[in-house]
């Protein structure tokens, strides 16, 4: 029970954290129909912007300035990168973004060096919460649930209550009657780009230090985030938040299961030795292919439902 | 008011528009006729900077060729585009909303909510339903009454009695007068030639991206050639 309870709040923290990521993202794809490769780049700068501003003014700056910062490199992303870039098509599109992803990793290698970073947890943030049974639960994982819940919140209303959030579900699937309507359709792609990049860098705040800061971090959250939007659906926010917390589940609870084949075939009491045919296969625990699982979800996803958990587009 | 001179479009290669000719004149209404696929609606997208174009295109004394959708409707030109345009996600009155270019309506505007509800009361009945969620008519009524929300000088429509039912083609048919009486000009791309002779001043009738034909209704009922020609099936 206890295990069982924890592992529920780092995946509910996790998952959450996996949301702020793909929500960015998905409403990019959505408006744009471009799958941006970089997305998780502005996830690490987030956290190098936080590091460094955090150093010399200390955490709670970082929390606001960070995000600001990321929000203007992607607004300059999309201003001056992509919309040039889209009137070759799609395909230029992606490929602009691949490469800019390899750019910020190699940028992040100039400035910071190649090994991790000593972002850590500020101390009034350090230390437990509450305990449950006999284990200590951490603030800072309380307070990064509360930032990404506040933040939930935040698009939500900006969404469905502000102007602007009328003209961007509007432009989701009707950009071109947006626009003769005499809205500024351009700058709406141009804020939207740097809101998600923002919602990226202020998940690298909060992660940043949650987990390690180091020029790795955005290659490693990357694909999990693509396997987010496309289990989720395509362009599908609540899609998206389903599937994150889906996924935070399935990281957290597999890596801390031993179960194998060979555990469930003893109970019907047959052993496993090593002359038995795939005896690796059967051997192998939940924790070992926990890394997999996202990807082995996203195949059968796609093999089985394309659309995704809540999409409408197929494919 | 509205001046296209020598107007030539493409999509990608291939050339629509071979040098379209035409005028609209203040609080008039004018139709562009002419079968499907002759170039009809991608005369008012050229002309709402929505396709690749050459030519002029003057809207009060502007250069409009060259500017961007949004800017052009800024200076006053409405288009309506064709069925099912509405954004569905958004509901009935967020969709009218969205037709105002500002966030505070403006006093000095045509047409508010309140004239497009006492328009047609149906989509005052249905203002908090999703917009992708009522009838095919309705959506048409509301990609009209939404874009009168812009309060535009002048405004471009297509087809749109397409799939109405008679007894609201008559409705729509009374707006475009009352639309015009309070001084906005029309441009009507419209297939029932019926509609288009009782209600238009002027009429062009289009074939193989050039206009082959201007004059008045009286004008093109005794022209029974440019009919057999350009019109009946």
């Amino acid at each position: 029970m206890e295990f069982f309870l924890i592992s529920m709040l780092n995946s509910l923290s996790y998952g959450l954290l996996l949301f702020m990521l793909s929500s960015g993202l998905t409403i990019i794809f959505s408006m744009m129909g471009v799958l941006n490769f970089a997305h998780a780049s502005f996830y690490m700068i987030g956290a190098y912007f936080a590091y460094q501003i955090s150093v010399w003014l200390g955490f709670w700056p970082a929390l606001v300035i960070a995000p600001l910062l990321v929000a203007a490199v992607g607004m300059a992303v999309e201003r001056y990168g992509l919309r040039t870039v889209h009137k070759y098509g799609h395909v230029a599109e992606l490929l602009f973004t691949f490469g800019l992803a390899y750019l910020i990793e190699e940028a992040v290698h100039l400035v910071w060096g190649r090994s991790s970073v000593p972002y850590v947890v500020p101390p009034s943030l350090d230390g437990a919460a509450f305990t449950l049974y006999s284990t200590d639960y951490p603030i800072y994982r309380v307070f990064m649930m509360a930032v990404s819940v506040s933040m939930l919140i935040g698009i939500y209303l900006t969404l469905t209550r502000s102007r602007i959030g009328l003209v961007i579900q509007a432009a989701l699937t009707h950009p071109q009657s947006v626009e003769t309507l005499g809205h500024n359709v351009p700058r709406v792609f141009m804020l939207v780009f740097g809101g998600g990049s923002a919602l990226a860098g202020l998940a690298g705040v909060i992660g940043g230090n949650a987990f390690i800061t180091e020029p790795g971090m955005a290659a490693a959250v990357g694909p999990i985030v693509f396997v987010v939007v496309v289990v989720g659906g395509m362009g599908s926010l609540v899609g998206a938040f389903l599937a994150s917390l889906l996924l935070g589940v399935l990281q957290t609870f597999s890596v801390a299961l031993d179960y194998s084949f060979a555990d469930l075939f003893a109970k019907f009491g047959y052993t496993v030795d090593p002359d038995t045919p795939l005896a690796v296969l059967w051997n192998l625990t939940i924790s070992q292919t926990g890394p997999v699982l996202p990807y082995l979800l996203m195949v059968l996803m796609l093999i089985f439902r394309p659309k995704g958990i809540m999409g409408s587009r197929e494919g | 008011m509205l001046e296209v001179k020598d107007l030539h479009a493409y999509y990608g290669k291939s050339h629509i528009l071979h040098g379209v000719h035409l005028q609209v004149g203040h609080g008039e209404i004018v139709s562009l006729l002419g079968r499907n696929g002759v170039g009809r609606s991608t005369t008012i997208k050229a002309i709402m900077g929505q396709v690749e174009a050459e030519g002029s295109v003057i809207f009060k004394n502007e250069q409009m060729l060259g500017l961007k959708a949004f800017q052009i409707a800024h200076k006053g030109l409405g288009y309506v585009p064709e069925m099912r345009d509405i954004f569905p996600t958004l509901t009935v009155e967020q969709n009218l909303i969205l037709g105002m270019k500002g966030a505070k309506p403006d006093k000095s505007a045509r047409w508010n909510l309140a004239d497009m509800y006492r328009l047609f009361p149906r989509l005052e009945e249905r203002a908090r339903v999703e917009a992708g969620m009522i009838s095919g008519g309705e959506q048409q009524m509301l990609t009209l009454c939404r874009t009168l929300m812009g309060d535009p000088d002048l405004i471009m429509i297509d087809e749109p009695t397409e799939g109405l039912a008679p007894k609201i083609v008559e409705l729509v048919a009374e707006l475009f007068n009352e639309i015009a009486r309070r001084g906005v000009s029309i441009l009507l791309v419209e297939q029932k030639l019926a509609i288009a002779l009782s209600i238009s001043q002027r009429l062009y009738v289009m074939g193989h991206g050039r206009i082959v034909f201007e004059g008045t209704p009286q004008e093109l009922r005794g022209n029974s050639t440019i009919r057999k020609e350009w019109l009946e099936v």
